[in-house]
């Protein structure tokens, strides 16, 4: 008796007459989600791989360091030693060498939600088709941005330059400030890493607040109203939300921790 | 986030609606707040393990609603949802192997010269 060789077609084969319908069978969006928003989601994702990447990096360089075990007060600059983040960061625009341990990253933390505030703002006005309504929170949301960049400006320009005090280094000379391959506060890769990651962040906000500009032009041409949605806003916004979501990051790890 | 199909069923032509964003204003609170927070632990608390560990709860607290109220993750499909998440649960392995992988090197270097 001969067993059948070939595969049997399934007992209750599809047919033209009734198609399948499932999530997943075409036709329909299973994550009732727009192309492009999902396409957003799916860079943001990789982005954050990126960022995650340097973070790790940064993890694995302190910890391969020695930490100073005194008390905070008693802490000097030494490239032996990872650094603590209040001595380093501790001045404010304006106060010159006054000693304000972590004043302006709060001042800027704060200026980063306040942007991602304003941009949620500005996609509930999108929702309800208010064309006014979306270019007044978009233009709030590139004046936090742009603050947030100047300031930036300011603590790099700070950190590069360094103390009044400076630091005597192993060859007996005293130098102020951090470049690539020297600095004042610790090991060369403090403040490689310091460039690298907030610079990267840095280089996401510029490109942020270069897509809200551009957001803006189009809302007051009229052309998402004439699209009869604002989803653009939507897209941007998510990019913006992640770009603070990543400060958040940054602060923990660098600033506090 | 409030619904605009709701709402737009009673509108006039061309009329607009009333804004909804006591929401916004109140996740920027939580926001602020943890952030306040993160600054008492900063100046009352030795550094230690423990200050560490509650630096990144506060901040996973504050990822959470960033993620989940401003980019809407929360109010998305199960299936969005995870495809975002589970990938992100991979980086937790590659932090803690990295960072164990850091102070092991330390140790090596600091022996190597003695």
């Amino acid at each position: 008796m001969a067993q059948p060789t070939t595969l049997q077609p399934p007992a209750a084969a599809p047919t033209h007459d009734a198609p399948r319908t499932g999530n997943w069978d075409g036709g329909n969006e299973p994550f009732k989600a727009s192309y492009g928003k999902l396409m957003m989601w799916f860079f943001l994702l990789s982005d954050a791989f990126t960022f995650a990447a340097f973070l790790t990096t940064y993890g694995l360089i302190r910890h391969k360091h020695e930490v100073f075990t005194g008390e905070a007060k008693d802490f000097v600059f030494n490239s032996r030693w990872w650094p603590i983040p209040d001595h380093v960061f501790n001045a404010f625009p304006g106060m010159g060498e006054a000693n304000v341990p972590l004043g302006f990253v709060a001042l800027m933390t704060m200026i980063l939600i306040l942007s991602s505030v304003t941009m949620v703002l500005a996609v509930e006005a999108g929702h309800r088709m208010d064309k006014a309504d979306v270019q007044k929170w978009l233009l709030w949301t590139i004046l936090f941005g742009a603050t947030f960049l100047s300031s930036q400006a300011w603590e790099w320009g700070h950190f590069i330059h360094g103390h009044v005090e400076g630091t005597v280094m192993a060859d007996g000379t005293v130098f102020h400030g951090a470049n690539l391959t020297m600095n004042q506060y610790g090991p060369v890769l403090f403040a490689d890493l310091f460039f690298f990651i907030t610079g990267f962040h840095g280089t996401h906000v510029f490109s942020g607040v270069c897509l809200l500009i551009w957001c803006f032009i189009a809302t007051t041409n009229g052309t998402f109203e004439k699209r009869g949605h604002y989803e653009m806003i939507e897209k941007i916004g998510l990019y913006w939300h992640f770009v603070d979501l990543v400060w958040v990051f940054v602060f923990t790890f660098f600033y506090l921790v | 986030m409030a619904s605009p199909a709701t709402t737009e069923h009673t509108l006039a032509p061309g009329e607009i609606a009333k804004p909804n964003t006591s929401w916004i204003w109140r996740i920027f609170g939580i926001l602020v707040g943890i952030t306040a927070i993160e600054f008492v632990f900063v100046f009352l608390m030795h550094p230690s393990t423990l200050r560490n560990s509650i630096f990144i709860v506060l901040t996973i607290l504050k990822a959470f609603f960033i993620v989940g109220e401003f980019m809407h993750l929360k109010h998305e499909t199960k299936g969005l949802i995870w495809t975002i998440l589970v990938p992100m649960s991979l980086l937790i392995w590659l932090l803690v192997a990295l960072v164990t992988e850091g102070s092991y090197v330390g140790e090596v270097l600091q022996h190597m010269f003695q």
